[in-house]
């Protein structure tokens, strides 16, 4: 916790202006890592996890990576967006593979089976 | 929201709310697939406490705290590493 502030006041201030706005938490003996299953006993660190969670407390999405890579915050975006449009939606609308805001989504139904080819191409899966 | 935090000398720790499961000090195999099974999709996150730093604060958040909003949970090994 104290290490939180000397790394935001030295160093995550010097990249984001006024320094991280976000809770940084401090999770000691990985007792939280370890119920969701990101804590690497042997090593004695949380590997990189990340939770998308909603506004009901339902985890929607993670990805679990080892210590030396790094995440893709765009992708996080990407999917948090989706994540949110389909709330929006109730439920009615899907976001198909390589979906990002501006592009197409499908409407799953009856009249989708078999015919999402007609909605989707292959290259829409790619950016 | 947050409860502000006393800065002290010793080390404060949060953990898991509610219902956790059993704490043993020897974890095997078994029960490391467990715990990691508890983590599924489109099911509840376990809540927690934990303290933590915020904005020149001390402060002591609740997951739960959070319901109604949308949530990106982070790990990662320790400060002064990358995201």
């Amino acid at each position: 916790m104290f290490v939180h502030k000397m790394w935001d006041d030295y160093e995550l201030s010097k990249m984001v202006d006024g320094g991280v706005p976000f809770p940084m938490l401090s999770d000691a003996g990985g007792r939280v890592g370890k119920i969701y299953g990101v804590y690497d006993e042997d090593a004695g660190v949380e590997t990189r996890g990340r939770f998308i969670i909603d506004p009901d407390g339902v985890v929607q999405g993670y990805e679990v990576l080892t210590p030396s890579v790094g995440r893709n915050v765009n992708e996080t975006f990407r999917q948090v967006q989706a994540f949110q449009l389909v709330r929006e939606s109730k439920g009615t609308q899907a976001t198909p593979s390589g979906w990002k805001p501006g592009k197409a989504v499908l409407t799953p139904g009856p009249e989708l089976v078999g015919n999402v080819w007609k909605e989707w191409k292959t290259k829409m899966a790619f950016d | 929201m947050a409860e502000e935090l006393k800065p002290g000398c010793a080390r404060p720790t949060g953990g898991p709310v509610g219902e956790m499961p059993t704490e043993s000090t020897t974890v095997t195999e078994t029960e490391k697939k467990e715990i990691a099974k508890m983590i599924q999709v489109g099911k509840k996150a376990p809540d927690f406490t934990a303290p933590g730093y915020q904005k020149g604060k001390f402060v002591n958040i609740k997951l739960s705290e959070y319901l109604g909003k949308w949530v990106l949970l982070c790990f990662y090994p320790g400060d002064f590493t990358f995201v």
